[in-house]
């Protein structure tokens, strides 16, 4: 789960990292009446998951005002892209920050490392950019260095990391604090990613977050209720409906709908459907053992996207009977008065009792299909271009 | 031969009270799995079908002579129940619990690594070597004894490649699910190692997936240390970056980690990548008919 720049804020304040105070606004109102409580300069920056928001037009320093309700107004509702084409997102809140005295500009993170399996801080004196250009073009610029899973990370291991990196010689020792804080909440906040992209120097030679990059391990939210609120404020409302039925789905840009069990099956399953020239309109994961009623919900969170023209049932039966999968299809067209085409290819475990219950309620929207190729070949056919 | 489970596998499964643990603890002793023991703690003295429970692991050890442990507690409780597994003197720990927070990951692995004991998973459908013996979920009837080892980062995408190999004559020595999770205890190339030194393995197919860098560390290895051929599938080219795609290790961050990269590479070391399931068993078998 990714945080919002303020949230990631917030979290490191509770650490003890100082950051500029703030306030989140979700109207333009709001956001004029933080900016004058907050006073001028200040920034008005646009809360959404992906980077590359200033390039976009999605950060701006108010001077008054004037200029802060002109720049909210901007912000607030505008959709941002991402640098890799993601997106895009829409700006429904934007967080409004005292501007700051930058005197230098830093990066530092603390990253898991999956194929060292430890903890990665990584920290340059060239901050302010993007990282991935500064790691491709000067690497020895970027100081990386594992954190030692066995020892303490203390100050003095992370002053030779800050010390190396060419940070200047009188933020040495709070930058060292700031990493060892950083790593600190990596490992008390169950976070898997945390960057900081400028870390700055004021010119009281202060050094501050600026910036927020964090990502919280999913599976470790119930050691953390407040964490655990925020990953249930969902805004897109097919993916929201899933979570709250229990479902694994994530909402693409296409017209054919999926439904597979596992998720690799089902990621293999839009590649198949893409490779036949079709687009995948979600990934729904029915997961082990599906039930018929996990069915019927699927079916539901699928079919209230109404981009869906057809939908792909691609079921491997392992744990997952194929009687069930059968059984919620039949029970979800009648319940749902389903009339979308429907392309279903079932194998594996009582792959043949499924096929007979298909068979018997001779729906007119149900086509079968044998193989996972066949099958999205035909449900790109029926779903007609997007 | 085989790997990781065989003839002389001796099994304890922790959790082996609960629902899903009796379910699939059972349905492997079925398979002719030599399970000694079930593991809950407070439940010493008890038994499932017939199957002695012990209050501790190392106490399964001592008595019932396991060598082997699979963990089947909820993910909260997982880690703690791998490290006491690490601690119990098995060679093996299977975990198949799904959920379990990766730094609670980190330490266990580590832990695993310095005592020297052989972690699979967690968040796998476990090991099963077809004629001898299934730890874990995997359906045992889509798999048949043969030449070719599995390796995967998925489950139901390992029995849909396992059934289109069997339909088209070929078997398995051992089909490995290492798991989805950004920390594993064994990766690609620990089981590459294995199947390298297998007698009966013939050839490898390894089907990954988006996230990481373990295919493209696999893909190294390949060139340098596997004298045998390897087939591959990637799932996820179709995973928009930034998302995450049900396995908490199958998500995209920028540029890396996308299945083209890892496509890529693998092919850059001379191993063939099947565009879909059927299309990598289909290479496979014809690969190992020209053996």
């Amino acid at each position: 789960m990714d945080l919002l720049e303020y949230q990631g804020k917030q979290l490191f304040a509770k650490h003890g990292i100082a950051v500029p105070g703030g306030e989140v606004a979700k109207t333009v109102d709001e956001a004029v009446a933080a900016a004058e409580k907050i006073g001028y300069p200040c920034a008005i920056k646009a809360q959404v998951l992906i980077g590359g928001r200033g390039k976009a037009g999605g950060i701006k320093i108010a001077s008054d005002a004037a200029q802060a309700r002109e720049y909210a107004d901007a912000i607030i509702g505008m959709d941002i892209v991402g640098p890799h084409g993601e997106g895009p997102f829409r700006v429904d809140q934007v967080w409004i920050e005292g501007g700051s005295d930058i005197a230098s500009e830093y990066y530092a993170s603390v990253i898991l490392d999956r194929g060292e399996k430890k903890l990665l801080a990584m920290v340059s004196a060239k901050g302010g950019m993007d990282i991935e250009a500064v790691a491709a073009e000067d690497p020895d610029a970027l100081v990386k260095r594992h954190i030692d899973p066995t020892r303490e990370f203390d100050v003095v291991a992370a002053r030779a990391i800050v010390a190396e990196a060419g940070l200047a010689e009188d933020a040495l020792d709070q930058a060292a604090e700031v990493l060892v804080k950083l790593a600190e909440v990596a490992t008390n906040e169950d976070a898997s990613l945390i960057e900081v992209n400028p870390l700055i120097v004021t010119s009281a030679r202060e050094v501050v977050a600026l910036d927020a990059k964090v990502t919280i391990d999913g599976n470790a939210l119930f050691r953390h209720q407040d964490l655990a609120e925020i990953a249930d404020t969902v805004d897109d409302p097919q993916e929201a409906m899933a979570k709250e039925k229990g479902l694994t789905y994530v909402k693409l840009d296409g017209n054919v709908g999926i439904l597979a069990n596992g998720a690799g099956l089902c990621m293999s399953t839009l590649d198949v459907v893409a490779q036949a020239g079709g687009a995948p309109a979600n990934f729904l994961d029915a997961g082990g053992g599906s039930k018929a009623e996990a069915i019927v919900n699927a079916l539901e969170v699928i079919v209230s996207d109404k981009k869906v023209s057809a939908i792909l049932f691609n079921i491997f039966g392992g744990i997952t009977r194929c009687d069930e999968i059968a059984n919620g299809i039949v029970t979800a067209s009648s319940q749902l008065g389903l009339e979308l085409p429907l392309v279903v290819r079932l194998d594996g475990t009582n792959s043949e009792q499924g096929l007979e219950i298909l068979a018997e309620a001779d729906l007119p929207n149900l086509h079968q299909e044998k193989t996972m190729l066949d099958a999205a070949r035909r449900v790109v056919e029926l779903a007609g271009s997007a | 031969m085989s790997i990781i489970v065989g003839n002389e596998t001796k099994l304890a499964v922790s959790g082996l009270t609960g629902r899903e643990g009796s379910f699939h603890g059972l349905r492997n002793r079925a398979y002719g799995t030599d399970l000694v023991a079930g593991v809950t703690p407070g439940k010493g003295g008890q038994d499932v079908e017939g199957v002695p429970v012990f209050d501790t692991i190392k106490e399964s050890v001592e008595e019932a002579g396991a060598n082997t442990s699979m963990i089947f507690v909820p993910a909260r409780f997982a880690a703690a129940a791998i490290d006491e597994a690490i601690d119990s003197g098995v060679e093996t720990v299977i975990a198949i619990t799904e959920g379990i927070p990766v730094l609670d990951m980190l330490a266990t692995y580590w832990k695993a690594k310095e005592a020297g004991v052989r972690l699979i998973g967690p968040n796998c459908p476990g090991v099963l070597s077809p004629g001898k013996a299934n730890v874990g979920i995997i359906p045992a009837q889509f798999f048949e004894p043969g030449s070719i080892g599995v390796v995967s980062k998925s489950g139901t995408l390992t029995y849909q490649i396992g059934n289109e190999l069997k339909q088209a004559g070929a078997g398995n020595s051992s089909i490995v699910g290492i798991g989805g999770d950004p920390i594993v205890g064994s990766d690609f190339i620990d089981i590459l190692t294995l199947y390298e030194a297998d007698p009966e393995t013939e050839l490898i197919v390894m089907v990954g997936e988006i996230g990481g860098d373990a295919e493209e560390r696999a893909a190294e290895f390949i060139a340098s240390d596997i004298s045998k051929p390897v087939v591959a599938y990637i799932a996820g080219f179709t995973a928009p970056p930034g998302k995450q795609m049900g396995h908490a290790g199958a998500i995209i961050s920028g540029s890396s980690g996308t299945a083209q990269a890892k496509k890529d590479a693998l092919e850059a070391r001379g191993v063939r990548v099947g565009q879909s399931p059927t299309e990598a068993a289909a290479i496979a078998v014809e690969m190992l008919r020209a053996l």
